[in-house]
């Protein structure tokens, strides 16, 4: 089977050929079947590849499919090749999986919108350009899909095209992941230089026999893939574009702006770990990344009030999360969150789109309240999702996975109680927002009613979704807590064990229940603010200090002014002023001295033959003087 | 033999549309049309022909090397010769030529003849400038492709013409006189050197001038060729050349004319001025990086649309300058892969405005917006070609421009580094050009009618092309292989 898994990027393509050239010809139902349909057989492909590699796994642990060779100079020759193994199916899985939950309930979200089968056929080359990120062999075709996801990125958070403000949110989400991918196409002609190929496998095995650990190479090539990562990840300083790209439709943000696009920079840094490793000051800097955004966008999510830009920030701060762990040489930890998260950050954006969808398109929470009674089945399943969010202890899959990043922040040998407590502190921060979240959205009186509620293609991927949630964590347990090591087992012949360094006298246990306690402490605290006691709050928020601090946290905590007068202002203006090409003058000069030469001599020509016999005679002696005396 | 018939028909057939342009102009059209067709498919046929032979490195680089005493007394002969370099050129050149043709089907409504006559033969000169190798042929070529083109964009070109074709002829004619003086220049001292009169490419290959000597024949070369590519500061000629032309005269001058100055430094700087070029080289790539990002912000702030077109040209023509003083086959291979996707996707573009203009009659951006519902093809094509011109991979030009990268990143981290700055400002605007036309508020409601079949024929070619080179690119990496390690052997050979 393992041969025919070139099928699973193409068939999502073949359904975009013909989504695209059938356009408006086709149904709704067969635009929906088709994009639905196509996404389905790939991740049923997936699965059987999946538990076919799991119970015979090829020799060498990995399987490379090429279908032909793309470029080829002199050595340098990257194929369009795939290359499978565990973390590539992980990713896989996870990508047309949950691809196929959010198409099957897109067929039901989107049935009102004009553009259906452009929205199915976006969606589908998205998804085609997704796995050939995961799926390459080389570090060419990745760039190829690290920059189809982008364009489908900009089309789908542009789907609602005649709003200006969706082309300017589409554009910047464009545009600032560019800035990343032009510092990763800098790493990758370095990687060429020294390796002259792209081939990932190649690189990874050879790199360290090449380079010293904390030589200066390994470090640019490892800084500039990171640049590559925060731009598609959304890490700071290349954050600003996520929260504005909820301006797409809700499926594009759970499966595009959540679950997997924005985790490619962490499979990028994942797949290229041995460089990283040569690099002790590389990881500090894939580290402190992650730390410094999780806290960053944790406080953002605060201060929002439309509920997609609570779970924007939020999946900022969650891909921190994932950052942090790589950074801290968790590999496998970072891989787990990556995949629990895309289970309960698309469950938390379908959910949300639901409630958009029954009440009539309006995001702001503070407008919903009360929602527990009028739509149940949002509500259990949006609680799985937040429970997941926020890490309630024991029950939900997102304790397991976020509980491992902050024991290995503290306890690996990249490890520093300074990275610890910015991932703890963040925790705390999480469980506020979303809960905040909560308490705001499904309690409380209600303040609009439901016209709409979710018909059944809807609900069941939300059902599916938050069953994984709950269960998913199951696969991966502490030490402490029956250690099972199933996932990371499975990654360990791609992805290192970590590397411990400072558990001594320190008992996990006791930074679970703390971690714990403090995210029971944070839901109270919204329950309080936001639900028993508003009145705090709100006097708060009169205060100049609280009205100032809300709309810094609201606003992003300016970064976005900051590059828009740092840069966006200064270049639009540069170019308006010099609208007509200042280099233009020179020739325009030229001429103008030959018209002011030809006007002057012009003014000789009078037709008058006394100035003529006189010009003669001056002549002459001119010429005497200079041949007789020079 | 075969070349010599193509630049025949393409002469001959334009003769004729000009005398049937006075019985009908329907029949210098369709004429016109098979002509070029024929031409085509005559390079197609040559192309096959030679694949083979080409693949298996059999006769060196050339595939063909003609040679007829023409003036024997000074040492002029009839020499052409055609390499990989060469073929794909041709290849290029009489594609877009077809395109050319049907695209003026419209538009072009008086003097339809003569019409057809100067663009027909602008493509004759073309082919002559890629295989003359005789100095004095080529000039000679070089003249051809510019005074019809001059016509062109003199009698039916938009409102202000004339000034552009007059910028248009002094900036090329005061730039191949500097060349003309440096042939003369080389043939003579070679003469003086060796004692025989030649004109001939073989022959100055040997030459090899140096110092001060070296550096003015140069400077003669290397100033008409990019005053051609354009590098900045001596690129203003395009724009307004650009705007002013009719739509196929914008697709060739865009799609070839500007190639003929890449293709120039590729075979005659850089080959006959080992030394010379790699003096200049830091220069060179410095230009070229300025090019880039200078047209770039150029490019951004225009209104008209072909205008703004016009000037990401420019800007992807600076990637050429950069690769071409890179001296490496990636970088070397990126050049032409530049110089056909770039024919390609920009001459798409100035089609696509000119198809634009054609319905509205106007080029003002302010004035367009919102026409995705109405015009779905448009939008697809548009769309397609706004990607193209910011690199996205999958299309062509991300190739071009990925291995211009990696080959001039090994020649000069920095200047590279810089340059690249180019993908991120490509990518404004393309983004812009797409969105406003497309995306946003209707600013008119315009009577706008979608692709009609001529138009979905051309577009569809061009989408094709554009596709197939972005995926399966190595054919044309092939075919110009032994033309680049020639030039870059003679090169590495000499500076070591």
């Amino acid at each position: 089977m393992i041969g025919y898994s070139w099928l699973i990027p193409w068939l999502p393509f073949a359904g975009f050929l013909v989504l695209a050239f059938g356009g408006t010809k086709l149904s709704k139902k067969m635009a929906s079947m088709i994009g639905a349909g196509s996404i389905g057989l790939a991740a049923l492909l997936a699965l059987i590849i999946g538990f076919q590699f799991m119970q015979s796994p090829p020799e060498n642990h990995y399987y490379n499919l090429k279908l032909w060779t793309w470029i080829s100079i002199g050595g340098f020759s990257p194929s369009i090749a795939y290359h499978i193994d565990a973390l590539t199916i992980v990713f896989m899985f996870v990508v047309t999986f949950v691809g196929f939950l959010i198409h099957v309930y897109s067929a039901e979200y989107m049935h009102e919108d004009e553009g259906y089968s452009r929205f199915f056929s976006y969606m589908n080359l998205f998804v085609f350009a997704m796995l050939n990120l995961v799926m390459a062999d080389n570090l060419v075709l990745l760039y190829l899909g690290w920059e189809g996801v982008g364009l489908c990125s900009f089309l789908l958070i542009g789907f609602y095209y005649k709003d200006p403000a969706n082309g300017a949110a589409a554009r910047k989400a464009f545009i600032v992941t560019r800035v990343g991918d032009t510092a990763m196409a800098l790493g990758l002609f370095l990687l060429i230089i020294h390796f002259n190929t792209l081939d990932i496998r190649e690189i990874i095995t050879k790199a360290p026999s090449l380079w010293n650990t904390g030589s200066a190479l390994p470090t640019w090539i490892a800084l500039l893939l990171l640049g590559g990562a925060m731009g598609k990840s959304a890490q700071v300083p290349l954050q600003t574009w996520l929260p504005d790209a909820m301006a797409g439709p809700s499926p594009v943000s759970a499966l595009i702006h959540a679950a997997t696009m924005v985790t490619a920079g962490v499979y990028l840094i994942a797949r290229t770990h041995t460089i990283y490793e040569l690099s002790p000051m590389a990881m500090t800097a894939v580290a402190t990344t992650g730390a410094v955004t999780l806290v960053l966008a944790g406080f953002a999510a605060i201060a929002q009030y439309d509920i997609k830009r609570v779970l924007a920030y939020s999946t900022i701060s969650q891909i921190g999360y994932m950052i942090l762990a790589l950074g801290v040489g968790a590999w496998a930890a970072g891989i787990f969150h990556f995949m629990i998260h895309a289970f309960f950050k698309a469950l938390l954006f379908l959910a949300a789109g639901a409630i958009i969808h029954a009440l009539h398109h309006e995001q702001n929470i503070f407008k919903m309240g009360g929602l527990r009674k009028e739509l149940p089945v949002i509500f259990w399943t949006f609680l799985a999702g937040a429970g997941a969010l926020a890490a309630l202890p024991l029950i939900t899959a997102g304790f397991y996975s976020k509980d491992a990043i902050l024991w290995y922040a503290w306890s690996s040998d990249y490890g520093s109680p300074v990275l610890w407590a910015a991932a703890f502190f963040g925790a705390f921060v999480t469980s506020v927002y979303t809960f905040r979240m909560v308490f705001v959205t499904f309690f409380g009186e209600v303040k609009t009613h439901v016209h709409h509620p979710p018909g059944m293609a809807m609900t069941l991927p939300l059902i599916i979704l938050a069953v994984l949630s709950i269960i998913g964590g199951f696969i991966e347990l502490p030490h402490s807590l029956g250690h099972v090591t199933l996932f990371s087992g499975f990654l360990n012949n791609v992805l290192p064990e970590v590397k411990m360094g400072h558990e001594e006298g320190s008992s996990e246990v006791i930074f679970q229940v703390i971690t714990a306690l403090t995210g029971l402490f944070g839901i109270f605290l919204a329950w309080n603010f936001w639900f028993k006691k508003p009145a705090m709050l709100y006097k708060f928020k009169s205060s100049s200090f609280g009205a100032g601090l809300h709309e810094f946290l609201l606003k992003g905590l300016g970064f976005d002014w900051l590059y828009d007068n740092v840069i966006v202002k200064p270049f639009v203006w540069l170019s308006n002023i010099n609208k007509n090409d200042i280099t233009d003058k020179i020739y325009a000069g030229i001429s103008r001295l030959t018209v002011l030469l030809h006007d002057l001599l012009r003014v000789t020509i009078t037709g008058n033959l006394r100035w003529y016999a006189a010009g003669i005679a001056i002549g002459i002696v001119l010429t005497l003087t200079i041949v007789l005396f020079l | 033999m075969i070349i010599v018939y193509i630049i025949l028909v393409l002469m001959i057939g334009g003769l004729v549309a000009w005398f049937a342009g006075r019985v009908s102009p329907n029949f210098a059209r369709n004429f016109s049309l098979g002509t070029s067709l024929v031409a085509f498919l005559m390079s197609i046929v040559f192309c096959i022909q030679n694949y083979n032979r080409s693949m298996e490195g059999m006769a060196g680089a050339w595939m063909v090397d003609l040679r007829f005493p023409w003036i024997p007394q000074f040492g002029i002969s009839f020499h052409m010769a055609v390499d990989g370099l060469s073929m794909v050129m041709i290849l290029l050149t009489l594609f877009l030529g077809v395109l050319g043709v049907l695209t003026s089907w419209n538009e072009i409504k008086e003097r339809t003849g003569f019409y057809y006559f100067n663009l027909l033969w602008i493509l004759a000169g073309i082919i002559g400038v890629f295989t003359a190798l005789d100095l004095f042929l080529f000039y000679f070529f070089w003249e051809i492709m510019l005074i019809p083109m001059y016509f062109l964009i003199g009698i039916w070109g938009h409102e202000n013409r004339m000034y552009a074709a007059f910028k248009f002829f002094l900036f090329t004619q005061a730039s191949g006189l500097l060349m003309f003086l440096a042939i003369l220049g080389m043939a003579f001292l070679n003469a003086y050197k060796s004692g025989v009169l030649s004109f001939d490419y073989f022959d100055l290959l040997k030459f090899q001038p140096e110092g001060l000597t070296g550096f003015l024949l140069m400077g003669g070369f290397m100033i008409a060729f990019i005053v051609k590519l354009p590098v900045v500061p001596v690129h203003n000629w395009l724009p307004d050349a650009h705007t002013q032309a009719p739509t196929a005269g914008s697709l060739i001058l865009a799609g070839l004319l500007l190639k003929t100055g890449a293709y120039g430094i590729i075979r005659f700087v850089v080959p006959f001025f080992h030394e010379g070029a790699h003096a200049f080289a830091p220069y060179g790539m410095i230009l070229g990086a300025i090019g880039i990002l200078y047209g770039a912000k150029l490019a951004y702030s225009q209104t008209d649309l072909k205008r703004l077109v016009a000037y990401t040209s420019v800007s992807h023509m600076g990637f050429v300058m950069l690769g071409v003083f890179a001296f490496n086959p990636l970088a070397y291979q990126g050049v032409v892969m530049q110089m056909v996707t770039h024919g390609i996707s920009t001459g798409a573009l100035f089609i696509f405005v000119g198809m634009i203009y054609e319905r509205i009659h106007t080029r003002d951006i302010n004035q367009l917006g919102g026409l995705w519902e109405k015009v779905p093809k448009f939008g697809a094509v548009g769309m397609i070609f706004s990607m193209a011109s910011l690199g996205l991979p999958g299309l062509g030009n991300f190739i071009a421009e990925f291995l211009v990268l990696a080959g001039s990143f090994q020649g000069n981290k920095i200047i590279t580094a810089v340059a690249s700055i180019g993908l991120v400002l490509g990518t404004v605007y393309s983004l812009r050009i797409f969105q406003r036309i497309f995306h946003g508020n209707k600013n008119k409601e315009w009577d706008f009618k979608d692709m009609t079949w001529r138009e979905v024929i051309i577009m569809g070619s061009l989408v094709i092309a554009i596709a197939l080179l972005g995926w399966y690119p190595q054919p044309v990496i092939d075919f110009v292989k032994p033309a680049i390690s020639t030039v870059l052997e003679q090169m590495t050979t000499i500076v070591d």
